[in-house]
């Protein structure tokens, strides 16, 4: 169900690797971990860009940073990153805060801010940029400050999540392992929060996390049991819809107050959010709008580190029969007296004219 | 009456069966010579509108009546959908529904073999309504000509061949039939023909859109016969009970519902309405005063009468001057005035049938009838009476709308017909007049020749000599009266003398029989005989003319369905059946609730064929809409899959002649797209689809046109089908020939290309960086980037 690629590792092996597999791998729906390092070759860059990671150009840069790099007693160039700009999320990173910084040798790389699929898990503080540290800068670094991701996710729109990590050393078990103090800070914490970090990471990426279904789909009548195959303007209805997480050994409900449903025709008619009963089900009820058309109940629910849902169940909205309309209407009733009054008198004066010359 | 009562009798009674007996054959003929579209192509609906209206009648069948009337369609007009119980007239449906109970009778018909065969059976009531109303305004003789030219008139064939299974189908005849009994009523001033004529006018609300025909043109004529002192109670009676009754049961017809009471369209009834009571009024009031007494009251109730009057118009020009179309449905404005449609709503400039006709479509369409139509005018008023000033209002009418257009020829026909016939009739009974009261001075070698020689100066020609016969009528008008069966059979015999030579004996018969009464007072009214013969017989040739022509036009010009397209080729016949395959594609390949895009033409017959939900059809009821597909074709590829993905549109399907040269294909429909796209989205601009002024999508085509999403669709990969990209329909090649689809995929294109099907491609799983793998590239990328990137440490 899902590859790792540590690249050196797999270069090691003597492995080769098809772009395109790799992507048709994520585009059937399985998962990916990548791991590049600052030797990556062009495939790991073509998958990662595909992904919508752009990994920087120069082979051999790395992320330096002189303020939140890791204290350490063999290296001096800075390239060893303590960072702890970890993204607020405990769907992806678990409920226990990590609280050691997480260890980091490698190249960085951008994504965009406008890629809605593309988030940074791991970013560089402010002062970080990226360079080959073995050369002298003569341009400015192409790479600086927090638009450096050190480690992202890609969740793809068929819900295949892939893990890009510009560091191979952030999943070796010397950094989880190491004590680690960084620059400027007085707190020594006996070991990286590396581990943590990858294990909770993982878990999220292999879906043992943040994984949403939505079954038993249903709308119906106030006070019927079926499903109509088409309702009527002002009809009053109830739509229910069950979500479940998947928590890596069974199907849970899912709890959220933010579940909205649409009842849609080319812009929503009505937006309402769903109730649910703790237990996964998820209702409400509103009157169809005065509008006829071919709707949707429509269920587009995106929260951050889950998968996505999107729900949508056509259902025609007719007006009224023919016979459906108020037989009669008190404001018309002038009108019916004028007509048989009218009628009425037509009828006597036929008589008067006829009969009494 | 100078013939022995028995042996009147006994003519009349021999008329009348010979009259049925034509008319009979003249029902035959019409139903028959609509029969090619069957026999050349197979039993197949035609064209676009037919095809819903079989999808509405199989509903109907399948469903009953009240589940028609509410029938709420969710497969067209995604996502509005269409109320089509509301929106549609629904004559012709139901008379469909009606004939279709047949198979209660255990007589197996098929939906679709009724619906192939409604318009030519109803082309024969037609042609027996014609009969009736021109044998109410000039006689029976004048009636079976006009039936007969009826039967075969091109222009009626064209929208009542087998297989068109349109609204105009049943509405013509509903239309005359209606003129029938509204002059039958004239004539009679009967309360129950009254009935019967709104009766008949509410049958033609059913059935379509042009009743604001008759519920206007009745009433110019009622004000004509006002103004020309032509009032009666007959008229009275014909009129009163058309505009209450028709109009309460125009009402109860859900298309038009309240339309019947305050569109401008039915003003001119209610306003007419008025104007006859108030003369009635008078015309009263002037029987029970003395003179004095009546000028008295004339100015006092014109004084009165006037300023409320300028009252009632001014409160009710404030009110049609509030609406914007000034109480006038689009149509009917591009009917006043003929360039509204082309200035404000190219959604109706663009229908083909709506534009003004050519001359050669006069022609083409009514035939010799051009020419004979004034000589029937003229006959009209020979003499006027309240009937012949309704044809002649109604032919001069409707002269005006066919102009405007080409649609309302058909409107045009029966007038034209009607008119023909009463000329061809009148010629006929004066030549033949002619000939048989001096058949017998010829034999007896009278002296009457310096006579013939004084009347040769008379010309032959058929407009002259009703001329000729108007100064001479006058006098003879009680002799003609006494006389009024002969004339009749002699005209029949000699027309039924056009369709089959087995009746030729009879006709001989019938002469010699004349021959036998010399009537020495009618010598006055004779034509020298030689041109009498000489007329009649260039008459036959001008009718038998025109049989050519009609038999020519059913058969090669009005035939084809339109859906099943044929060309003859040096090497053989081809056929065309790319349509019906395209559709067929689409209902066995996709899913049922898929929806389908393509320009409005092809929306019926998709939902027919296909069933498959369709964004706009023909039923142009939505302009925003048609607007936002027309959009979408004109747009790029990316900003119209966004516009298609919206609708959730799947398909996309495009109508491509350039393969074969089918000239009336998407690309040559697409300045309309861009102007009704442009109409609602002004984003779309028609010049930029124009080089110069001129549209064309050869290398000199803009930009904005080779990107649009209608010429990718159109021409991709048609290099690969001729190698050099040459379109037959523009006659030249096209702009941009090698391009890759990025948002459609191509998924099915029929045998001719003449129909490409694409499919949306789903929105990317993954989107994409902007790293280029390529090295080069990147090292020069890279150094123009940190020249224009801005300095951090600067």
């Amino acid at each position: 169900m899902y590859i790792y690629i540590f690249w050196e590792l797999f270069v090691g092996l003597g492995g080769s690797l098809d772009q395109n597999a790799v992507l048709e791998f994520v585009d059937s729906g399985r998962d990916l971990i990548l791991a590049a390092d600052s030797s990556a070759s062009d495939v790991i860059r073509g998958i990662a860009t595909e992904c919508g990671v752009d990994f920087d150009e120069d082979l051999e840069a790395l992320v330096i940073d002189h303020t939140s790099y890791a204290v350490s007693e063999t290296e001096g160039d800075h390239t060893l990153i303590a960072s702890d700009a970890l993204i607020h999320s405990d769907v992806i990173l678990g409920d226990k805060k990590i609280e050691a910084p997480i260890l980091f040798r490698g190249t960085g790389h951008s994504v965009n801010p406008a890629n809605s699929l593309v988030l940074k898990v791991l970013s560089a503080s402010p002062s970080a940029y990226l360079a080959n540290p073995k050369t002298k800068l003569s341009s400015p670094p192409s790479l600086t400050g927090s638009a450096i991701s050190l480690v992202s996710i890609m969740q793809a729109r068929n819900n295949a999540r892939v893990l890009i990590s510009g560091s191979l050393d952030l999943f070796s078990n010397r950094f989880s392992k190491s004590v680690v103090q960084k620059a400027g800070s007085k707190i020594k914490y006996e070991k990286s929060g590396n581990e943590q970090f990858v294990t909770e990471i993982s878990k999220w990426v292999f879906h043992e996390r943040g994984h949403l279904k939505a079954v038993n789909v249903s709308h119906r009548k106030v006070g019927e049991m079926t499903e109509p195959a088409m309702y009527r303007i002002n009809d009053d209805l109830e739509y229910s819809v069950e979500i479940y997480e998947w928590s890596g050994t069974s199907w849970e409900p899912y709890v959220a107050d933010d579940v909205q449903v649409q009842f849609y025709m080319m812009s929503p008619y009505v937006l309402k959010t769903l109730s649910n009963n703790q237990k996964g089900l998820y209702s409400t009820s509103f009157k169809v709008p005065d509008v006829y058309g071919v709707f949707q109940f429509k269920v587009e629910y995106q929260k951050l580190g889950y998968t996505s849902l999107r729900l949508a169940k056509q259902i025609p909205v007719r007006p009224f029969r023919h016979n459906e309309y108020e037989r009669f209407i008190t404001a018309a009733y002038p009108y019916y007296g004028a007509s048989f009054s009218t009628m009425a008198a037509f009828f006597i004066f036929s008589i008067v004219y006829l009969y009494h010359k | 009456m100078a013939e022995p009562a028995g042996g009147g009798a006994l003519r009349n009674a021999f008329g009348g069966v010979l009259s049925i007996f034509i008319l009979i054959l003249i029902g035959v003929l019409a139903f028959s010579i609509r029969l090619f579209s069957v026999i050349k192509y197979e039993s197949v609906i035609h064209e676009f509108d037919p095809y819903f209206n079989y999808r509405v009648t199989q509903f109907l069948t399948k469903n009953g009546i009240y589940d028609f009337w509410n029938w709420f369609d969710d497969r067209t007009w995604y996502p509005l959908g269409r109320v089509i119980g509301g929106t549609v007239y629904p004559g012709l449906t139901l008379t469909a529904g009606t004939m279709w109970i047949l198979n209660s009778l255990n007589i197996p018909l098929s939906v679709e073999t009724v619906c192939v065969f409604t318009a030519p059976i109803f082309s024969a009531n037609a042609s027996w309504a014609t009969y009736l109303l021109t044998k109410e305004v000039k006689g029976a003789g004048a009636g079976l000509t006009a039936a007969a030219l009826l039967a075969m008139v091109p222009s009626y064939i064209s929208r009542s061949v087998a297989g068109s299974y349109d609204n105009e189908a049943v509405a013509i005849f509903a239309l005359i039939f209606t003129f029938y009994l509204y002059i039958k009523t004239l004539n009679t001033g009967s309360l129950f023909y009254a009935t019967l004529n709104a009766i008949a006018y509410f049958y033609m609300v059913c059935s379509w859109g042009g009743y604001t025909f008759i519920i206007n043109l009745i009433p110019m004529h009622v004000l004509l016969c006002i103004v020309t002192g032509r009032y009666s109670s007959r008229l009275y009676i014909a009129y009163a009970p058309l505009v209450v009754l028709g109009t309460l049961l125009a009402a109860l017809v859900p298309v038009v519902g309240f339309n019947a009471v305050v569109t401008s369209e039915h003003f001119a009834s209610f306003l007419v309405f008025i104007i006859l009571h108030v003369v009635a009024l008078v015309y009263y009031i002037k029987r029970i005063l003395s003179p004095a007494m009546f000028k008295v009251a004339v100015t006092l109730v014109v004084t009165i009468g006037m300023a409320v009057c300028c009252a009632v118009i001014a409160i009710l020009i404030a009110l049609v001057a509030s609406s914007p179309t000034k109480g006038w449905s689009g149509r009917s404005l591009s009917l006043l005035d003929p360039t509204y449609a082309s200035k404000y709503i190219p959604i109706i400039a663009s229908v083909s049938e709506h534009q003004p006709p050519t001359w050669p479509s006069y022609f083409m369409d009514i035939n010799v009838l051009a020419f004979l139509v004034p000589a029937g005018i003229i006959a009209c008023f020979l003499p006027l009476s309240d009937a012949s000033s309704f044809v002649v209002l109604y032919l001069v009418t409707s002269v005006y709308f066919s102009g405007v257009m080409v649609r309302l020829m058909l409107v045009l026909a029966p007038a034209a017909c009607i008119t023909s016939g009463i000329a061809l009739s009148e010629a006929f009974d004066v030549f033949t007049r002619s000939i048989k009261f001096q058949l017998p001075n010829l034999f007896s070698n009278s002296p009457s020749a310096g006579d013939n020689s004084s009347e040769s100066s008379v010309s032959q020609d058929v407009v002259k000599n009703d001329n000729h016969r108007q100064v001479e009528k006058s006098e003879t008008v009680p002799k003609v009266k006494g006389d009024n069966s002969r004339p009749t059979e002699k005209s029949e015999a000699v027309m039924k003398g056009k369709q089959s030579k087995k009746n030729r004996k009879k006709e001989k018969d019938l002469e010699e029989e004349d021959i036998l009464k010399p009537k020495k007072e009618r010598r006055l009214l004779v034509l020298p005989l030689e041109a009498s013969a000489v007329a009649i017989l260039l008459l036959i040739v001008l009718g038998g003319f025109y049989v050519v022509h009609c038999v020519w036009a059913a058969a090669e010009a009005y035939s084809a369905p339109s859906i099943v397209l044929t060309s003859h080729s040096h090497d053989g016949l081809h056929v065309f059946d790319d349509f019906r395959e395209a559709y067929a594609w689409l209902r066995h390949n996709t899913d049922e609730d898929d929806k389908v895009a393509s320009w409005w033409d092809y929306g019926y017959q998709t939902s027919a064929m296909a069933n498959r939900t369709v964004i706009v059809d023909n039923n142009t009821w939505n302009n925003t809409h048609i607007a936002t597909v027309g959009t979408a074709m004109s747009s790029p590829e990316k900003a119209a899959w966004e516009i298609f993905n919206s609708l959730d549109v799947k398909y996309v399907l495009v109508v491509f002649g350039g393969l074969v040269g089918y000239p009336s294909d998407d690309i040559n429909k697409f300045l309309w797209m861009v102007r009704i796209g442009g109409g609602v989205f002004p984003h779309i601009k028609e010049p930029d689809y124009l080089r110069d002024g001129q549209y064309r999508i050869d290398a000199q085509a803009t930009p904005t046109m080779l990107n649009c999403l209608m010429y990718k669709l159109s021409y991709y990969r048609f290099i690969e089908a001729d190698g050099s990209g040459f379109d037959k329909v523009r006659r030249t090649e096209i702009g941009k020939k090698h391009f890759k689809l990025t948002h459609f995929e191509e998924a099915f294109t029929t045998h001719h290309w003449m129909v490409r099907i694409y499919k949306l491609k789903p929105p990317k799983n993954r989107i994409k960086g902007k790293w280029k793998k390529s090295k080069s590239s990147s090292k020069s990328s890279s150094k123009r980037n940190g020249a224009t990137r801005k300095n951090p440490w600067q």
